[in-house]
């Protein structure tokens, strides 16, 4: 079973209709993994028929009981993070501030500091329309831990396959090049990096790629609204030529992203004649170096 | 006064409206803009300006001093984020882990874990006419965003606390990295599209900002893509919609290069201008 992790750097270059065609390509062959887990999108397309909730735990906020605090304030001076302050004389936490280091109940004199453990999220496996298994999952508001609650999608998944006996993982991963990207790219085979021809696109392409480089995956290159600048296409595809990314396909500018995503299909749905071809060669590329 | 633009979804004209709002600002008055998309930030690609400074950005994590260790283990036994890991006769510190809460070094009986100053990464200051413009970049290979925002409002607040119009460009998502980024803001600009995606993930932007009772409203770009429920559901929510961008190819051409929007389609500068009335009605 190989895993193939989708990531883009920049938002919005069409990474999860990407994702999602692929998985239309290969819905008998693979396990479909959504870790853009603060903002995941791929159930709205592949609608689940059928799913397992499970609450995700990861990591600890602290609280104070009112009637055991002596208010002598010892906790919100050893606090990084500005997370407690006096109200009404009584000192509280602020949730969203708390990191969850634990400081103040180590050292707390009346024990009046608690630390539950946080529920961060819930992770889900689904069966997709399509037929194959989605795993995705729901990331808390504000919540730390991102990368935790890919890592543990992608365990899942992995499982997931290896029981199923498919023959590929599909991950979505997150914008940026933090925590739940890192995380994504952990144990993975190969990258698909999803680009666009702008300067901001090429910009992020470039940072996304120095970290992938330190993972040691070989990468193949996607670049979508190829025409919107042939300029900046044009120097993209040296610089794929020169760090030796296979460059999987350039794609126009086209409507029939947002369109796709607005009827709820994935592209080949919304437009077979012109996206299967397409879609196929990438897939065979894709195949052929694994 | 503040504002903050940020979005639920990646990719949905943040950076595009950041930065035509701060130079359309900034025709008439002294602005600040800040890029804290540290990640991935793009700022710099359409802000014309004068490099005036560059400043490396540190945290302190804890460094192990092998010769004062007595290895009785609380450290590792203590540390939240598994930063630190007791190894047979050896402490080993893993920085990435880190939120640099200083509990093992100050807690350690023996001294042993002094802190020292690490790279995050790097603010870059430039000028541009009227513009103040700050893009904070973070080290490629670390894994936390939030502590270099936060550094970053910080280096704001001391250098630039007399100009009073300041916008930052956030990253995307709903997690720790965003609300670093918005929570000190008078106004938050949401920025989505019309698309299912759009919609589901402005919905939980929206349910963020309503967690830190900051005042907001939204701008729509793309506007003709899609369909309409965006806008029922701002309807429904009593959110108020500011203002929206045209779907043009033309744009995301502009866009491409690195250029100004306002400065080539006129319907921007009134979308702008609506943006700027309303958030300063709020004040």
């Amino acid at each position: 079973m190989k895993e193939i992790v989708i990531i883009s750097g920049k938002g919005g270059t069409g990474k999860s209709s990407i994702c999602c065609a692929l998985a239309h390509l290969w819905k008998d062959r693979a396990v479909i993994a959504d870790c853009d887990v603060d903002a995941a999108d791929m159930h709205l397309i592949l609608h689940p028929q059928s799913s397992e909730s499970k609450d995700f735990f990861s990591g600890i906020k602290a609280t104070i009981e009112a009637e055991t605090c002596s208010s002598c304030g010892l906790c919100a001076s050893v606090c990084r993070f500005d997370a407690i302050s006096p109200q009404k004389g009584k000192y509280l936490v602020n949730q969203l501030d708390c990191e969850g280091c634990a400081y103040c109940y180590r050292i707390c004199p009346t024990g009046a500091i608690s630390i539950p453990e946080q529920k961060v999220g819930q992770y889900h496996i689904s069966q997709s329309r399509l037929g194959c298994t989605l795993i995705h999952a729901q990331l808390n508001i504000g919540a730390e831990n991102s990368g935790k609650l890919v890592s543990k999608v992608k365990s899942v998944a992995r499982h997931q396959a290896k029981q199923e006996h498919k023959d590929f993982l599909l991950v979505d991963g997150s914008p940026g090049i933090g925590c739940p990207v890192i995380a994504s790219l952990s144990g993975a085979h190969f990258v698909i990096l999803v680009t666009e021809a702008s300067k901001s696109g090429f910009s992020d392409l470039k940072r996304v790629w120095e970290l992938v480089k330190r993972f040691n995956i070989p990468g193949a290159c996607i670049v979508n609204k190829a025409d919107i600048n042939p300029v900046i296409c044009r120097e993209i595809n040296e610089y794929l030529l020169k760090e030796k990314i296979l460059a999987l396909s350039e794609i126009p500018y086209s409507e029939d992203f947002p369109a796709a995503i607005s009827m709820g299909r994935t592209l080949m749905e919304q437009n077979e004649s012109t996206w299967r071809p397409i879609f196929e060669k990438m897939g065979n590329a894709i195949k052929e170096i694994m | 006064m503040r504002i903050a633009i940020a979005s639920g979804k990646g990719g949905t004209g943040k950076t595009t409206l950041a930065v035509n709002l701060a130079l359309f600002a900034a025709e008439t008055e002294p602005v600040l803009l800040m890029d804290l998309d540290v990640e991935e930030p793009n700022g710099s690609i359409f802000v014309e300006g004068v490099l005036q400074s560059e400043t490396a950005v540190y945290r302190e994590v804890p460094r192990w001093d092998q010769s004062a260790c007595t290895l009785c283990g609380k450290c590792s036994a203590w540390c939240a984020y598994n930063a630190l890991l007791k190894l047979g006769d050896t402490i080993l510190v893993m920085p990435n882990l880190c939120h640099s809460c200083h509990a093992c070094s100050e807690l350690c009986p023996a001294e042993a874990l002094p802190m020292k100053q690490e790279s995050l990464g790097k603010l870059s200051y430039l000028e541009c006419g009227n513009l103040r413009f700050v893009e904070s970049k973070l080290d490629i290979g670390l894994e936390q965003a939030s502590p270099l925002i936060a550094e970053s409002l910080k280096y704001a607040d001391k250098m630039f606390s007399d100009i009073g119009f300041q916008i930052i460009d956030s990253p995307p998502g709903t997690a720790c990295a965003m609300l670093s980024a918005v929570k000190t803001a008078d106004f938050v600009v949401l920025i989505s599209e019309p698309t299912p995606f759009g919609l589901h993930d402005l919905n939980l932007a929206v349910e963020t900002i309503r967690q830190l009772s900051i005042p907001f409203g939204v701008v729509v770009n793309r506007d003709g893509i899609g369909n309409d429920d965006i806008y029922k559901y701002l309807e429904q929510e009593g959110i108020v919609l500011l203002a929206g961008i045209p779907n043009q190819r033309r744009i995301a051409e502009i866009y491409s290069q690195g250029g100004l929007l306002y400065k080539a389609i006129p319907e921007i500068r009134t979308s702008l201008d609506k943006v700027l009335r309303y958030a300063k009605g709020i004040r």
